[in-house]
C-alpha cells in the first residue's frame, strides 16, 4: 500500500513537473555571436522563475523571420513573439487582428507597465501619435561617423577632432586623398543614412503627415531642396574621390576596415564589428550636418527591429510573454545588451546604470549613439517614419542612388521619379490594407 | 493478339507504382502552381486579413509598370548572352576533347567539376575574384589600368552575371556535346575529309547539322537555366543592381514578393514566368522529339 501510494506521489509529481512550464515561442533574426546573447538572455529568464519557458527560435535574416511569422499566421501557428524590422512597422501595425499591441497585451495580463521609463527617442518609432506602445524595442541603433585616427595624423589632421560638418568631411577628405588614400570617405545604408536620417538630423520631412505617422494617407516628400542638394553633392564628390560607394546594405565595411577610406557612416552597431576587424585606432563621433540649415542637427533616428507580441495563442501564454518584456526592460539586463552589442539601451535607468558602471569611459564613442538621438527633443520631422512597403522604398532608392551616382540621372531627377514610384507603392499600400 | 503486351493483373498495383511519382507532383507542382494561379487574382495585405479579387488587374498593373518591362527585357538579353556565351564556350571545348590523348580523364573531369557547384556558391567564388576592394581579378583589371567598379557601372555588373553563369552552365553543355559528338559516326566525317574538306568546312557541313538536335534541346535548357537557376548568383553578386541592371524576372519576383511582401503582384509575375516556360516546354517537344533522333 504504501508503495503504490509513493507511486501515485511520483506519477503526480512528473505530472506537474511536466504541465510546467508554459512554454513562449520566440522567433529572432540574430545569427552568430548575437544569436548566442539572445539564448543568454532567454535562459537567464527560465532560470529567473518557473512559470514560464521562453524558447528562441533563430529564422535567419530579417526578411526571413518576417516572412516566416507571416506565413505561420496563415497558416494559424504563429509564434508568440516576432522580431521585425523597424521598415516592416507599417506593415505590422496595419495588420489588426494579427497583432497585440504591447499596451494592451500589459493591460491584459495586468503586468505592472510604465512608459515613461523608456527612451522616447527608441520607443516614439514604434509608438502610435497618441503614446501607446505597439511593439517593444528590442535592437535599436542609429547611424554614428567612424573615423581612423592614425589615418588622421598621417594627413596632418587632428585625431580628436573629427570632422562636425559637411563642408569639414569635404576638406578632410581632401587631404586624407593628398596624404595617399583612395577616398575620403564611405558610407553603409545610404537610404537610412543620407535621407532617413539626413532628413530627420536637417529636421525635414521625408513625407506628409508626420512621416506617415499620422494615417495610411501619406506621400513622400524626400525630393526636397535640401535632400536634393546632399545627394548630388555625393554625386559630385565621387568624381573627386571625396566619396567612394561601396555598395548595398554595410557592403562597404570593408573599405573602412582595409584602410582604402578613413572615414565612414554606419550603424552604431556596428561597433564591435570594427573592433575586430580594423587594425587601427578608430573614433566615433556624431552624424555631420550642414551648417547654413537652421536648426540642424536635430535629432538622428532609429533602425533595428522590434518584437511584436502575434494574435491567436492562449489567455495564460501572454502572460508569460508580458513577463518576459518586463525583464528585458530591466536596467541590468538592458545595460548588458547595450554594453555588449551596441544597441541603444530602452530605458533611461539602462543608460544611467552604464554610465555609472564606467562603460563610456573605457569605451569611447559609445554613448555616441545615446546622446545623438537624445540631442533634442523630436520634431514631427524626427520621430521616425512609418510607410507601408518600405522594403521595396529602399530598394527604389539603393537603385536611384546608383543611377545617380553612376551619371545617369541628376540627384533632382532621380529623387523625384522615386517619390512618384514611392508614391505609387503608397496607394496600393493603402488599398490592401483599407 | 496479345501476345506482344505486357498486362497486369487488376488495376490497383500499377495506380499504385504511379502513386508516389503523382503524389510528388500534385503536392510540389499542381498545388504551389495552383496557389500562384489563384493569389494572382487577388490584391491582399501581407496577413491575408483583407482580400479582394481584382482579376487581371495585377497583371495589367504589371504591363503599365516600365520597371517591370525593362526587368522582361533584361531577362531575355542575359538569357541571350548566357545561352550564346555557355553553348559556344562548351562545344569548343567538346571538339578539343577529341583532340586529347594524354590526360583525357583529367581534362574531362575538371571541366565537368563547375557542375556539382550551387549557383550561390558560384556567386561568392565570382564575386570574391571581382569584388572591386579584395578581388583578385579586380586588382589585375586595375593594374592594366581598367576602372572596374561592378558596383556602379552596370555593363560590368552585367558582364559579371552574364560570365558566374555561363560558368555554371558550360559542365552541362559540354557532357551533352561529348555524348552528342561521340554519336556523331567518324566515318562521315571521313568520307568529307577524303572530298577534300577541311576542318572548318567539316566542322560546319558534317559536325555541327549533325549535333543540331543536342544544341536545340541545350539551347532549351539553358534559357530555363538563365530565367530561373540564376537566382542565387545574381542574389550574391548584384541583388539585381546597380539600378535595375540585372534584376531579372525571377529576381523580382523574390524582391516583391519576399522583401516586399506585394503577393499579388509576385504572383502574376510567377505565373507569367510559368507561361514562359510552359512554351519552351512546348516547343522543345514539338521540335525536337519530332524531327530528331539522338
Amino acid at each position: 500500500m504504501k508503495r503504490v501510494s509513493l507511486g501515485i506521489l511520483c506519477f503526480l509529481m512528473s505530472l506537474l513537473l511536466f504541465a510546467a512550464p508554459i512554454e513562449v515561442e520566440f522567433w529572432h533574426a540574430h545569427g552568430g555571436r548575437l544569436g548566442e546573447k539572445v539564448v543568454a538572455i532567454c535562459e537567464d529568464f527560465n532560470r529567473s522563475q518557473s512559470e514560464y519557458k521562453v524558447i528562441p527560435v533563430y529564422k535567419g535574416s530579417y526578411y526571413d523571420t518576417m516572412t516566416a511569422g507571416i506565413a505561420a499566421f496563415r497558416a494559424g501557428k504563429p509564434p508568440h513573439i516576432l522580431q521585425v524590422y523597424e521598415v516592416g512597422t507599417a506593415t505590422m501595425m496595419a495588420a489588426k487582428g494579427a497583432i497585440k499591441p504591447v499596451y494592451q497585451l500589459m493591460a491584459e495580463t495586468r503586468e505592472p507597465f510604465d512608459p515613461s521609463v523608456y527612451l522616447p527617442a527608441v520607443t516614439g518609432y514604434y509608438t502610435t501619435s497618441d503614446g501607446r506602445m505597439l511593439s517593444l524595442p528590442f535592437n535599436s541603433s542609429t547611424p554614428v561617423l567612424y573615423y581612423n585616427k592614425e589615418a588622421f595624423k598621417k594627413a596632418g589632421l587632428d585625431p580628436n577632432k573629427p570632422p562636425k560638418t559637411w563642408p569639414e568631411v569635404a576638406e578632410y577628405a581632401r587631404k586624407l586623398v593628398q596624404a595617399g588614400y583612395k577616398g575620403g570617405f564611405s558610407t553603409a545604408w545610404m537610404s537610412w543614412i543620407h535621407l532617413e536620417n539626413f532628413s530627420a538630423w536637417h529636421n525635414v520631412p521625408f513625407g506628409t503627415l508626420e512621416n506617415g505617422f499620422g494615417g495610411l494617407g501619406t506621400e513622400f516628400t524626400f525630393n526636397g531642396p535640401l535632400q536634393v542638394r546632399h545627394i548630388q553633392q555625393l554625386a559630385d564628390w565621387q568624381k573627386e574621390k571625396i566619396f567612394v560607394y561601396g555598395g548595398r546594405t554595410n557592403k562597404g565595411n570593408v573599405l573602412f576596415s582595409s584602410e582604402e577610406v578613413a572615414m565612414y557612416t554606419e550603424s552604431s552597431a556596428g561597433y564591435a564589428g570594427f573592433v575586430g576587424t580594423c587594425k587601427f585606432e578608430f573614433g566615433v563621433s556624431m552624424l555631420p550636418y550642414w551648417p547654413d540649415v537652421p536648426g540642424a542637427p536635430q535629432n538622428s533616428i532609429i533602425g533595428g527591429a522590434s518584437l511584436w507580441v502575434m494574435n491567436g495563442r492562449k489567455d495564460a501564454e501572454y502572460k508569460g510573454v508580458a513577463r518576459f518584456f518586463s525583464y528585458l526592460s530591466k536596467p541590468e539586463v538592458q545595460a548588458d545588451w547595450h554594453q555588449f552589442t551596441g544597441y541603444l539601451p530602452i530605458t533611461k535607468a539602462a543608460y544611467e546604470l552604464t554610465k555609472k558602471q564606467g562603460f563610456y569611459d573605457k569605451n569611447p564613442g559609445t554613448d555616441i549613439s545615446v546622446l545623438q538621438i537624445n540631442l533634442k527633443p523630436p520634431t514631427p520631422n524626427s520621430k521616425g517614419i512609418r510607410f507601408g512597403y518600405m522594403p521595396q522604398v529602399r530598394e527604389l532608392l539603393d537603385e536611384t542612388f546608383e543611377d545617380i551616382l553612376a551619371g545617369k540621372v541628376t540627384a533632382k531627377k532621380g529623387l523625384d521619379d522615386a517619390v512618384r514610384k514611392g508614391n505609387e507603392l503608397l496607394r496600393q499600400f493603402e488599398r490592401v490594407n483599407r | 493478339m496479345q501476345t506482344q503486351k505486357a498486362v497486369f493483373k487488376g488495376i490497383l498495383l500499377p495506380y499504385l507504382l504511379l502513386l508516389p511519382q503523382m503524389v510528388i507532383i500534385v503536392v510540389f507542382f499542381f498545388w504551389p502552381a495552383g496557389q500562384a494561379l489563384m493569389q494572382s487574382m487577388f490584391m491582399q495585405d501581407p496577413f491575408g486579413i483583407s482580400k479582394e479579387f481584382v482579376g487581371f488587374e495585377n497583371f495589367e498593373n504589371l504591363f503599365k509598370n516600365p520597371e517591370y518591362l525593362s526587368s522582361v527585357g533584361i531577362s531575355f538579353t542575359f538569357s541571350f548572352f548566357v545561352a550564346g556565351t555557355a553553348l559556344t564556350v562548351s562545344l569548343f571545348l567538346a571538339m578539343s576533347a577529341s583532340h586529347v590523348y594524354k590526360g583525357e580523364l583529367v581534362y574531362k573531369t575538371l571541366i565537368i567539376w563547375p557542375y556539382a557547384v550551387a549557383p550561390v556558391v558560384a556567386g561568392v567564388l565570382w564575386m570574391f575574384l571581382f569584388n572591386p576592394t579584395v578581388g583578385v581579378v579586380a586588382w589585375l583589371l586595375r593594374q592594366m589600368g581598367v576602372t572596374w567598379n561592378y558596383l556602379l557601372d552596370p555593363i560590368q555588373a552585367f558582364a559579371l552575371v552574364v560570365i558566374a553563369a555561363s560558368w555554371k552552365q558550360i559542365s552541362y553543355n559540354f557532357l551533352f556535346f561529348i555524348a552528342g559528338l561521340q554519336n556523331i559516326p567518324n566515318t562521315l566525317v571521313e568520307a568529307a575529309a577524303i572530298d577534300g574538306a577541311g576542318p572548318t568546312r567539316r566542322f560546319w557541313t558534317v559536325i555541327f547539322p549533325l549535333l543540331s538536335p543536342t544544341t536545340f534541346y541545350l539551347l532549351v535548357m539553358n534559357i530555363i537555366f538563365s530565367f530561373f537557376e540564376t537566382f542565387g548568383i545574381i542574389h550574391q553578386v548584384t541583388q539585381g543592381g546597380p539600378g535595375q541592371a540585372t534584376n531579372i524576372m525571377v529576381y523580382k519576383v523574390y524582391k516583391d514578393g519576399y522583401l516586399g511582401l506585394d503577393l499579388g503582384s509576385s504572383s502574376a509575375q510567377s505565373v507569367i514566368l510559368m507561361i514562359i516556360v510552359i512554351v519552351l516546354t512546348v516547343l522543345q517537344f514539338r521540335f525536337v522529339e519530332r524531327k530528331v533522333e539522338y
